[in-house]
């Protein structure tokens, strides 16, 4: 059903691959939902979760998704490896292809770096995030969660608000919900918005409750750490003022628009605490869950050429 | 004695393209004809196909001293010879960069045992590069340094900056300029737009060309310093050489050939043999620059050779090392130009002959009686696939592998003597 060898961005998946990827994942919401989640697609495959970059939760989701349809899955932290010993990526790339794995899960904090690794090796390669460029399955799990909630993936008015310029989520997530035909809102200040952003198929503001007037679904970004200390935006209270997500500002969107942040957040900076766990409202449990059905989504799919192609070879 | 029959003369100086003939005697030329000229030393035919003079590369990266690994002075000048380069002017931002005449000794002495072309060494203006403290600039000079820069690492402090120029300003010397804002510059892969938004690459705005050069100018204003910016890539930089211009401070200017013949589109797919420095432009900057090298704006045009080894750019394309080889690949690039009438052939040679020797205090660049026999046949049209493999480069790192290009050189002539003849 995919066309692609890897899962390296949403940018080379048509409408119907990314329709095909929800539908099977819808599948594993239900599965996930029973006391046995067990499925045996991946039974006899490796999976190699490779993140050069922190990550608890969604090195967790890869981890689950992979065990639940029974591949044998290993985690690499490569901080503590072979890049502190000088190693370099594509060295790293070959060795791991060399031990046959099926499926390798990268997160690098070089844009494109995933790209580079997926040409060096044999199996199915999945983007878990590079830099600034791509975080695919952030993305799918997002068009999951507002699916289910909105029941359809078009003509909707998505605002996603936050800190533009470092997000590979909010790349992913403009081009996912571009193709599925929505209109995006980008909310942010200046600083925190890349160049020609507006010519990639977004509307930019840099006033939230311009922004988010009649949205129907408002996607908060996180604010790292580093880019809170003057540099970016003058402090952490200046940028909860303006572009915190409080019930004042969240008035302008429909009465009935989700909440979503791909997590972890900063409950104060970015987003009220209580909003954030409005059941009414925030969805943001559900993009976890969903997460998990998403991976498994796609370890399926890319499984699925793999045994085909050795098939046909 | 030889001659060279049967050729198109490009004059870089008349601007013109003869029919016609030349002598060379004791390495200089010594007549030149619009008839075959008859002789019993050596005759070569040079089938109707254009001579001009050789090529004077300004700011070659040879690698030696510190990085043997990438290019020595003998693959250089193998390379160089290849690709129509009689001269090339080295940078001085090796490791250890070259900021003393003992240094500069050593470039010397590697150059007359392994080149078969003329070596002229760039000297650091600062010592090490760090922009703290100069260097002798009178030494260096009498030892042979052609020119002064930091390369791509500018002085920051404007009040060393301005001391360093005044003194340099006494001495003759010709100041080689960066020009981008190290700051603004500083960690960017890309130039930013949508192109490098969409890539996710740390990017930065053109406006740090602007800056720099206009900083400079405004240092410089008065100085009575021969000075040369190094590479304008923007539309926004040429301003600034027309500012330049009214405010009647002679300055002068050059670009790459990357940024003559590549956009910003070209790094397609994160291939980091497209990243450079400045980075690779919009569409509308590089037109901008090309018609600047057209009208004369822009005075030379430069390979900016840069190797790098496998090792540096099989990285990420963020993390990977700047820089392309462009030796043996100059003239074909260039060549482009002329074939999309962007630019006139003898206006092309110009920019890579006649005005870097002008800039630079050499004889070279030009067809007239006395001048040094530095000559090259070619063949403007000859069309070929560019293919790494064959570059005599010690580094292959060329943004034009597997390209269709057009031109070839034929023969090198250096100071009289034929350093290379393609086999046919």
């Amino acid at each position: 059903m995919l066309k692609q060898r890897h899962l390296l961005g949403i940018e080379p998946l048509t409408k119907e691959e990314i329709v095909a990827i929800l539908d099977v994942a819808d599948g594993y919401v239900d599965q996930n939902r029973r006391i046995d989640k067990h499925a045996n697609v991946l039974s006899g495959l490796t999976q190699i979760n490779m993140f050069f970059e922190n990550s608890t939760r969604t090195q967790a989701s890869f981890e689950l998704a992979g065990k639940r349809l029974g591949a044998d899955v290993m985690n690499m932290a490569m901080q503590a490896s072979s890049i502190t010993k000088g190693e370099t990526l594509i060295d790293t790339a070959l060795t791991l292809n060399a031990m046959n794995p099926d499926l390798l899960v990268v997160r690098h904090n070089a844009s494109g770096a995933v790209n580079l690794l997926a040409d060096k090796v044999k199996c199915a390669v999945i983007n878990a995030g590079d830099g600034r460029h791509e975080h695919p399955t952030q993305a799918l799990l997002d068009a999951l969660t507002i699916r289910r909630a909105k029941k359809r993936l078009h003509r909707l008015t998505v605002a996603i608000c936050g800190d533009i310029a470092h997000s590979r989520v909010a790349r992913s997530n403009m081009l996912l919900l571009g193709r599925m035909e929505n209109r995006v809102r980008l909310i942010g200040p200046r600083t925190l918005m890349p160049a020609g952003i507006d010519q990639l198929g977004a509307e930019v503001f840099e006033d939230m409750e311009e922004g988010l007037k009649d949205a129907d679904v408002v996607m908060m970004l996180r604010l790292q750490k580093e880019r809170m200390d003057g540099g970016f935006i003058p402090s952490e209270r200046e940028y909860y003022h303006r572009f915190g997500l409080d019930r004042h500002k969240l008035k302008h969107a429909k009465d009935d628009a989700i909440i979503m942040h791909p997590g972890p957040m900063n409950r104060g900076v970015e987003i009220d605490g209580l909003l954030a766990d409005d059941i009414n409202r925030s969805v943001i449990q559900e993009q976890v869950e969903m997460g998990v059905a998403i991976r498994m989504a796609v370890l399926q799919l890319l499984a699925q050429n793999r045994t085909r192609n050795a098939g046909a070879a | 004695m030889t001659v060279l029959n049967n050729a198109r003369i490009i004059d870089p100086d008349a601007l013109t393209i003869t029919q016609g003939a030349l002598r060379i005697e004791n390495g200089k030329i010594a007549e030149i004809s619009d008839k075959d000229i008859k002789t019993k030393g050596e005759a070569i035919d040079c089938a109707g196909k254009f001579l001009s003079p050789g090529i004077v590369d300004l700011g070659v990266k040879v690698s030696e001293p510190g990085e043997r690994q990438k290019e020595s002075f003998a693959t250089a000048g193998a390379a160089a010879a290849a690709g129509g380069v009689t001269t090339i002017i080295t940078r001085p931002d090796t490791i250890p960069a070259i900021d003393a005449p003992e240094t500069l000794e050593f470039i010397h002495r590697r150059a007359r045992e392994d080149a078969p072309i003329h070596i002229h060494p760039i000297a650091a203006l600062t010592k090490g590069r760090e922009g703290r403290e100069m260097v002798e600039i009178g030494f260096l000079m009498d030892a042979g340094a052609i020119a002064f820069s930091d390369a791509d690492r500018p002085i920051h402090n404007p009040k060393l900056f301005q001391r360093v120029i005044n003194y340099a300003a006494a001495m003759g010397a010709l100041v080689i300029a960066h020009t981008q804002d190290p700051d603004l510059s500083d960690g960017a892969a890309a130039t930013s737009g949508a192109y490098a938004t969409k890539l996710g690459l740390p990017s930065v705005s053109p406006v740090a060309e602007r800056l720099q050069m206009e900083r400079d100018l405004s240092l410089i204003e008065g100085a009575g310093i021969r000075y040369h910016y190094d590479q304008v890539s923007t539309r926004a930089g040429i301003d600034v050489l027309r500012a330049a211009k009214a405010r009647g401070i002679p300055v002068t200017s050059g670009v790459s050939i990357h940024h003559l013949t590549l956009n910003e589109f070209d790094i397609g797919d994160y291939r980091t043999f497209f990243k450079v420095k400045p980075p690779l432009r919009s569409e509308e900057d590089r037109l901008a620059v090309v018609q600047a090298v057209a009208d004369g704006e822009i005075d030379i045009i430069c390979s900016m050779h840069t190797p790098q080894d496998e090792e540096s750019k099989r990285l990420p394309f963020e993390l990977a090392a700047s820089g392309a080889v462009g030796l043996e690949t100059l003239l074909p690039a260039a060549l482009q130009l002329y074939h999309a009438d962007h630019v006139p052939l003898p206006v092309l040679i110009r920019a890579m002959t006649l005005n870097p020797a002008r800039i630079l205090g050499l004889e070279a660049g030009r067809i007239e009686i006395g001048a040094p026999a530095d000559l090259i046949v070619f063949d403007a049209d000859s069309p070929f696939i560019m293919d790494r493999a064959t570059l005599r480069s010690k580094s292959a790192n060329t943004p034009y592998d597997m390209r269709r290009m057009q031109g070839k050189v034929l023969r090198t002539i250096v100071s009289g003597e034929t350093k290379y003849v393609r086999d046919v």
